[in-house]
């Protein structure tokens, strides 16, 4: 059925795999993937516990539509504490690596303790082992590390996540990529991999996955999949730009963060836009992009593939880098060219290829690299710090400081600590662009109130994929809102909040819902799972998972005092385009937001909201 | 009018839907691993490659199996394995020069594209239109279409 009811249980300390029924309970009130996992998460550890401690544990999970032919249905997600937040972290990946653990007969991997030794996890079907990594893979990128582990097992389809030197060196974003380019990118979950000594995870599942009600569960991927095709957003701007396709426009709209936050208008976002990806180059006459790509069961296919110009000055002597890989993505574009000043796309891609290579949030390491470039345009660092000139706009600072935090060398190890920690060491701690502890995306909420209110909220710090009010606020999906005001924002945030914590928790890709609505993620879950999935019920489902998250992080210590933004966007106002004199105004809005939610004004789940969740 | 399986690796965005398609048509499961099409992936190239049985008229694989449990759908033109008759000697699989006869050691039985008795599941889930079902006789013709369209003698309009 969607689910195999199985999880593998691996104690890293001891060394042992073994299966264990799914918790069925749980299920129905938390559905799988992200909800599931966290609910494992929230019963097994102190919520004090030290993120990158043995005592921490990680979980790789899958969905119930994870494996099955909806369109999109590959993901698998990380969860475990974070160690850039202290948060709950819940990383989000597609590629190939989450169905085929599904294939092998698995829900989720829970990993707990930490190997005496670098270790890796072989999984065939039903048979798991942990094999010695030392003198193999370990200290090699995810891009050996893959290579390495098919030749060794001589099984070309083996999928593979992993970490690479960064995670290794518990860099405080570091990813876990799978498929080469696909990461389960932010809060860090690759340095909690690296702490436990695990460095992959190799899966060749050939068991397959069936669903409650074959024939209907077809007929509603088919209309569902026709939704995809037949929308503007899905069916043709993200196969043909991918999420690039927004660079012009929220720049246009005075929403693009630029220099540290200094500015919200990059002047040179349009050569590094999806329309300057597609545009044949001079020196070879070929385009940065090669082609999209989907993930597993994806009828979007929004992935980039890019080639970097083999005579640019970032690849002229390294022909490893001259085949085809995971091009530029618009967070990825954002962070690290338009937040640092950077125009140049071919060197925007060759920092990206290494972030996917040593397994690095590029939204992370981008933006402390802009808090880096003003603090040392602000003369409190120098090239004595950093090793190289760095002032905003230099590409080659850039690549040389991706180079040195992917392999733990020089100033790479202090940009390692992400920008909180580094603006704190230097003096300057309202330099660091996050809320708790981590780095904004690619919206200036002065530009998008609602995004202030929906970062501030974020229950794993600054993030778009966990509300993403930008779809209503610019794209007017499912209805269009004023970006510059703040009415009825609370209520938005809440609405996308909870929707897309269902989202996340079936093993689909969010960016379906640029198109669906859980009217048509509904009936695909209905006909594959067993049981009542009722739009009510998931909507129930998806409110529960947000309150979990958030009495976990309260446990933790966060209170609603960290429920707020850096001060910049609080009073420093847009100096140009349509938001021009304005600063967000979360104040207008987080007492609402709090009201809505059920919680006290300190930003506490009351007895009432925790009854009516089932909490 | 007899049809084939027509396949433009170049817009083939390896989303697996073909692969999931045809194994759950076989077999009544998702389940790649079971799929008789398969997509290969260059990717340094950045290219996917849908692969399968091209149905060869004079099938190395039909002259080689010494049970005759390879047969000619005289419709489809389709060589279908009789799973009955195999006795899982993988002969065939040898004899193949494509590779695109293989064994399945749940069945001890081989595997080979059957054309779906004639409506191939992978050409109906393909989104993207890499896997077409055309006329035999005219695989050429989309792209005998585009040359066409290419061939312009009349003089060209004054700017
Ligand atoms: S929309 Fe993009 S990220 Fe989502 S599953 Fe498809 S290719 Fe992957
Ligand atoms: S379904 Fe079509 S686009 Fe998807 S992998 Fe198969 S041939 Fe390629």
């Amino acid at each position: 059925m969607a689910w195999h009811k199985q999880v593998l249980r691996v104690n890293l300390s001891k060394g042992t795999c073994k299966a264990e029924p799914l918790n069925m309970k749980w299920v129905q009130d938390y559905l799988g993937q992200r909800g599931l996992a966290t609910k494992y998460l929230v019963e097994e550890i102190d919520p004090k516990v030290d993120p990158l401690s043995p005592d921490n544990k990680m979980i790789f999970v899958t969905g119930p539509l994870t494996g099955t032919m909806a369109s999109t249905g590959g993901r698998y997600s990380v969860v475990t504490k974070g160690p850039l937040t202290g948060a709950v972290a819940c990383s989000n990946s597609g590629g190939y690596f989450g169905a085929e653990l599904k294939m092998a007969g698995w829900d989720m991997i829970i990993f707990e303790g930490k190997s005496p030794k670098p270790v890796y996890l072989l999984i065939q079907n039903e048979k798991a082992e942990l094999l010695p990594a030392e003198n193999f893979i370990w200290g090699k990128s995810t891009w050996d590390t893959e290579e390495l582990l098919k030749k060794k097992h001589q099984d070309p389809l083996i999928r593979v996540s992993s970490i690479g030197r960064a995670g290794e060196n518990k860099v405080l974003f570091a990813a876990i990529v799978n498929d080469l380019h696909r990461a389960a990118g932010r809060s860090g979950v690759g340095a909690v991999m690296g702490s436990k000594n695990l460095k992959a995870v190799a899966v060749r599942g050939t068991k397959g996955v069936t669903v409650a009600n074959p024939k209907e569960f077809m007929k509603a991927t088919i209309a569902a999949k026709k939704v995809l095709a037949d929308s503007a957003v899905t069916g043709q701007g993200l196969p043909k730009f991918g999420t690039q396709v927004l660079m012009n426009v929220i720049n246009e709209i005075g929403a693009s963060p630029t220099r540290n936050h200094r500015d919200v208008q990059f002047e040179g976002a349009s050569k590094i836009s999806a329309e300057a990806m597609h545009e044949k180059r001079p020196t070879d006459g070929k385009a940065n992009l090669v082609t999209n790509q989907a993930c597993f069961g994806c009828t979007i296919a929004c992935g980039r593939i890019s080639k970097i110009d083999e005579t640019h000055w970032t690849v002229k002597n390294k022909p490893e880098y001259w085949g085809a890989s995971g091009g530029l993505e618009y967070e990825a574009a954002w962070a690290l060219g338009n937040d640092n000043g950077v125009d140049d796309l071919e060197a925007l891609t060759y920092a990206n290829f290494i972030c996917n290579e040593d397994g690095m949030d590029p939204i992370t390491f981008g933006a402390t690299v802009a808090a880096a470039m003003e603090l040392y345009e602000m003369g409190v660092i120098t090239e004595k710090d950093t090793g190289i000139k760095a002032p905003f706009g230099s590409a080659e600072a850039l690549c040389k400081f991706t180079e040195w935090t992917a392999h733990g060398e020089g100033f790479g190890k202090i940009l390692g600590l992400g920008s909180k920690r580094m603006c704190e060491k230097y003096g300057h701690p309202e330099l660091s662009m996050t809320v708790k502890g981590q780095e904004f995306p690619a919206y200036d909420s002065r530009g998008i109130q609602g995004m202030g209110l929906a970062y501030a909220t974020s229950n794993r710090g600054a993030c778009h994929l966990r509300g993403y009010t930008v779809a209503s606020e610019v794209m007017g999906i499912p209805v269009k809102t004023d970006p510059l005001t703040t009415d009825g924002k609370a209520g938005l945030v809440k609405a996308f909040q909870d929707a897309t914590a269902v989202v996340d928790s079936t093993g689909l890709c969010v960016f379906t819902t640029f198109a669906w609505t859980l009217n048509d993620i509904q009936p695909q879950l209905q006909t594959a799972c067993e049981g009542d999935w009722s739009l009510e019920k998931l909507n129930l489902v998806g409110e529960r998972i947000w309150n979990m998250e958030r009495e976990f992080n309260n446990a933790a210590g966060f209170t609603a005092k960290d429920d707020t933004l850096p001060k910049r966007l609080l009073t420093e106002a847009a100096k140009t385009g349509p938001a021009k004199g304005k600063v967000n105004e979360l104040g207008k809005m987080l007492p609402e937001y709090y009201k809505l939610r059920g919680w006290t004004p300190d930003g506490v789940p009351t007895k009432e909201t925790r009854q009516r969740l089932g909490l | 009018m007899q049809r084939s399986l027509l396949i433009n690796p170049d817009i083939c965005t390896g989303c697996l839907q073909c692969e999931m398609a045809c194994s759950f048509e076989h077999f009544g499961m998702i389940n790649p691993s079971k799929s008789v099409i398969k997509v290969f992936e260059f990717h340094h190239d950045g290219r996917k490659v849908p692969y399968t049985c091209t149905q060869c008229a004079e099938a190395w694989c039909l002259h080689a199996c010494p049970v005759e449990a390879i047969v000619i759908n005289k419709e489809t033109g389709a060589k279908v394995i009789l799973e009955d008759v195999c006795v899982g000697c993988k002969v065939c699989t040898i004899a193949c020069p494509f590779g695109t006869v293989n064994y399945n050691h749940d069945s001890g039985k081989v595997m080979k594209c059957d054309l779906c008795g004639g409506d191939p599941a992978c050409a109906l889930a393909c989104p993207t239109g890499a896997i077409t079902y055309v006329d035999s006789d005219w695989t050429g013709l989309e792209r005998m279409r585009q040359w066409a369209a290419k061939t312009d003698s009349r003089p060209k309009a004054q700017a």
